[in-house]
């Protein structure tokens, strides 16, 4: 039977899915991923576009949607959204599928005048980012089919439709992000606990590596600084000589290729290595929060049983408040635990791909390097004619 | 190079020794000895090596060496000595003269100096340097008893005096030029390889920190760890490989100051050229006045003003006697001074001619050296890229098994 969910305050919960059906869903469909025969929904943004109004200026992206899913109406969708959109579903999901670990967003806010908001490589960052999180909500068995999900990908006036929410927001009158029922949990069960430690030590250990690749990437640009005085000296020097005068500017030369390897190594690091690092941080401080809701739903139905235990009544059946209240707690459970089974797959390769990427940049960069002296050695032995 | 000394003696400069001992003012000092050792090349190699002589010497007697050959060739390029402090350091080399490392290098840079001396076909035939070698007691008295500090010109010191020369040989003017010119190139090429040096150990060593963090985070995973925790050891390897890199390139630098100081040499050969050539004018200026003078005595016009004129006017004028007897004087100064003059153009003409050879010859060690320097360097940028390729290479795949 499908059962009823609904948060202690009485929001709706998207019920596309049944709860129990959708954690076996998602052990059915953990493989799914990375076979692309089963896939009937992919998702892409990119082709970023500046607009300039009387307001403001903002960026929008293309969201191209390609899929076979009975959900659509059609089979290729292509809409226009910005940021805010994107942090718009997403609060919508946390609303709707609080049960679920929803992937992150790139930082919402950034220091005007430290960062240009419209530079070419900050909008690629962030188009990357809101690409990865399409695709990793794409890929997940329950979240996929989220209504909101849907609108999101297909609707040409988005706004409208966010209108509508708003009303709904409204009637409610408190924030229905968080579970609230000042309910609190006398102990974490311990496979809870132990994911609770993991991700403390996890986002710790993040923080580090954040912090170790700034500071490389600071002393490579100081680093970079000094070669690009050191290079022209030798030039220099060349032009007061006459028989070292080319082997002297070419190791100038050379100097300036290696220059130039270690300026893409650190723009690549910082573009592509420490982003990914930032988000799987974010990534780990709400999958912590969803933990902390798990508790609350928990310690309700605990605190609802001891009450019915204290007062003694002789009943057979345990009161359908009370079972709902168990039932909540164990597809929460449930769903938490196939997410987290699925996220601990999918860190694995993202984190896999990024620290191979991180080492084939460094390849890169000292191959480059590798190349520009191995082709002045011949320019160093060469002998000059005899006069 | 036929018969130089390093063709039929090898020597090496094999150990450094810290000693302690009184100075001049009796103070006690702390002070390193350097031990020289010597050996005839056998050049049928009948089999048996000829027996090693040894002595040790300290740094100042080798700095005695040279002012020696400084003063005695002054139209040789005389090879410099290594430095007397450590200069253009990075922050991890020490500035102690007392450091090993410092040492060591120094070492290398004091048999250099006498295999360069030994492989000059003018110095290495010197009787006190073969002393230096060979002698161990009483060579500081035998180089003073040569009296070289008398012969030596003071004003070779005073760098920065300038001498108004009307005809020096151009081509001392632009050598001198370019010896300046060198010696500021390279001392800012090393100032800024220093900078280089300190960055780019402060790259290599903050790779170090990724070891640590890796260790600790595969603590916590299950598939992943074993891939995080052996790649973290290559991290490890990669920041301590640059101790290595950077004492190698050391040698580099050494060479490099090794030019740096040679250009002085040069500089001082330039500036003995400059100064003769002054003595030249000054000696040819002074004959021309005193034939001038000795031509208004003859004659008794008086053509120039001078102070002596002057008193004689208001004084009255000299008997004929005195005036003679004056005459005879300049005469005689005269003569002297001409065949002063005749030497002294002989001395600068023969001076040029030799420098000269010496310079040619000092341009050609100057260009092989210094290419054999930057492809060393080449050599040694190369082996470090092909080291930071299989360190992370072999990083990418512990990785790639996470």
């Amino acid at each position: 039977a499908i059962q009823d969910l609904s948060l202690p305050n009485g929001t709706p919960v998207d019920t596309s899915s049944p709860a129990s059906s959708s954690s076996l869903l998602n052990r059915l469909q953990l493989d799914d991923d990375l076979d692309g025969e089963t896939r009937d929904l992919f998702v892409t943004v990119d082709d970023p576009k500046k607009h300039v109004c009387t307001m403001e200026t903002y960026i929008t992206y293309r969201v191209t949607t390609k899929t076979t899913r009975a959900e659509f109406d059609l089979p290729e969708y292509s809409v226009r959204r910005r940021y805010q959109d994107f942090d718009w579903l997403r609060n919508k999901l946390e609303e709707s599928q609080p049960t679920h670990l929803i992937p992150p967003l790139p930082e919402k806010f950034v220091v005007k005048g430290v960062v240009d908001r419209f530079s070419e490589e900050f909008v690629e960052t962030r188009r990357k980012a809101l690409d990865k999180f399409l695709k990793r909500i794409t890929d997940h068995p329950v979240l996929s089919f989220n209504e909101h999900f849907n609108v999101f990908l297909t609707a040409k006036d988005l706004n409208a439709y966010k209108k509508q929410g708003m009303a709904l927001l409204s009637k409610m009158g408190e924030s229905v992000k968080y579970v609230t029922g000042g309910y609190k949990l006398r102990s974490r069960p311990l496979e809870f606990a132990a994911i609770g430690e993991y991700l403390d030590t996890f986002s710790l250990k993040l923080g580090t590596i954040d912090r170790i690749a700034q500071r490389i990437i600071k002393e490579q640009l100081e680093y970079l600084v000094e070669l690009r005085e050191y290079g022209p000296v030798y030039s220099t020097w060349g032009g007061l000589e006459v028989e070292l005068s080319e082997p002297l500017e070419g190791v100038s030369a050379c100097i300036g290729n290696c220059c130039t390897a270690l300026e893409e190594l650190s723009e690549d690091m910082t573009e592509d290595f420490l982003p990914v690092l930032r988000e799987y941080i974010l990534y780990s401080e709400s999958m912590k929060n969803v933990l902390k809701k798990r508790d609350q739903v928990q310690a309700e139905y605990e605190a609802k049983l001891e009450a019915v235990a204290l007062k003694k009544e002789d009943r057979p059946k345990v009161p359908t408040d009370v079972e709902k209240c168990q039932d909540r707690v164990e597809c929460f459970n449930a769903d938490l635990k196939a997410d987290m089974e699925r996220w601990q797959n999918n860190k694995r390769q993202d984190f896999r791909q990024l620290l191979m990427g991180m080492a084939d940049k460094n390849i890169q960069y000292y191959e480059k390097c590798l190349t520009a002296w191995e082709s002045i050695i011949p320019l160093l032995q060469d002998k000059p004619e005899t006069k | 190079m036929e018969d130089c000394l390093a063709k039929k003696m090898e020597i090496t400069v094999s150990e450094a020794e810290k000693r302690t001992g009184r100075n001049a003012m009796n103070m006690q000092e702390t002070y390193t000895a350097y031990l020289i050792e010597t050996r005839a090349i056998e050049s049928q190699g009948e089999g048996q090596c000829a027996p090693m002589d040894s002595l040790w010497r300290r740094y100042s007697e080798f700095e005695l060496l040279r002012n020696y050959l400084s003063v005695t060739y002054p139209h040789i390029v005389v090879p410099p000595l290594p430095e007397k402090r450590a200069d253009f350091v990075w922050h991890k080399l020490s500035a102690d003269n007392m450091d090993p490392d410092f040492v060591e290098r120094r070492r290398i840079g004091l048999e250099n100096f006498l295999l360069r001396v030994a492989s000059h076909p003018v110095l290495c035939q010197d009787k006190i340097f073969y002393s230096f070698l060979t002698q161990e007691g009483g060579w500081k008295e035998m180089v003073n008893e040569t009296g070289f500090q008398l012969k030596a010109d003071s004003r070779l010191k005073a760098l920065n005096a300038t001498f108004r020369v009307k005809n020096p040989d151009k081509r001392f003017t632009e050598l001198k030029h370019y010896s300046d010119e060198l010696q500021s190139v390279i001392s800012h090429l090393l100032r800024v390889r220093a900078r280089v040096a300190d960055r780019l150990y402060g790259v290599y060593k903050v790779h170090g920190n990724y070891g640590r963090v890796f260790s600790e985070w595969s603590a916590i995973e299950k598939e992943m760890g074993d891939g995080l925790q052996s790649a973290g050891h290559h991290m490890d390897v990669y920041a301590a490989s640059i101790d290595d890199i950077l004492e190698e390139e050391e040698h580099y630098a050494d060479q490099l100051k090794e030019y740096l100081f040679y250009a002085e040499a040069l500089r001082a050969v330039c500036r003995k050229h400059e100064l003769m050539q002054y003595d030249l004018e000054m000696a040819a200026q002074d004959l021309t006045s005193k034939k001038q003078q000795c031509e208004e005595l003859a004659t008794g016009t008086v053509r120039t003003f001078s102070l002596k004129g002057m008193t004689s006017k208001l004084f009255g004028q000299e008997t004929p006697e005195q005036r003679e007897a004056k005459i005879k004087v300049l005469e005689e100064q005269i003569q002297e001074g001409e065949e002063q003059l005749k030497s002294k153009n002989l001395e600068g003409r023969d001076f040029v001619k030799s420098a000269w050879a010496d310079i040619e010859r000092f341009k050609e060690q100057k260009n092989h050296d210094l290419k054999e320097a930057l492809i060393s360097y080449a050599v040694m940028q190369i082996s470090m890229c092909k080291k930071g390729i299989q360190v992370w290479t072999n990083a990418k795949e512990c990785f790639s098994k996470m």
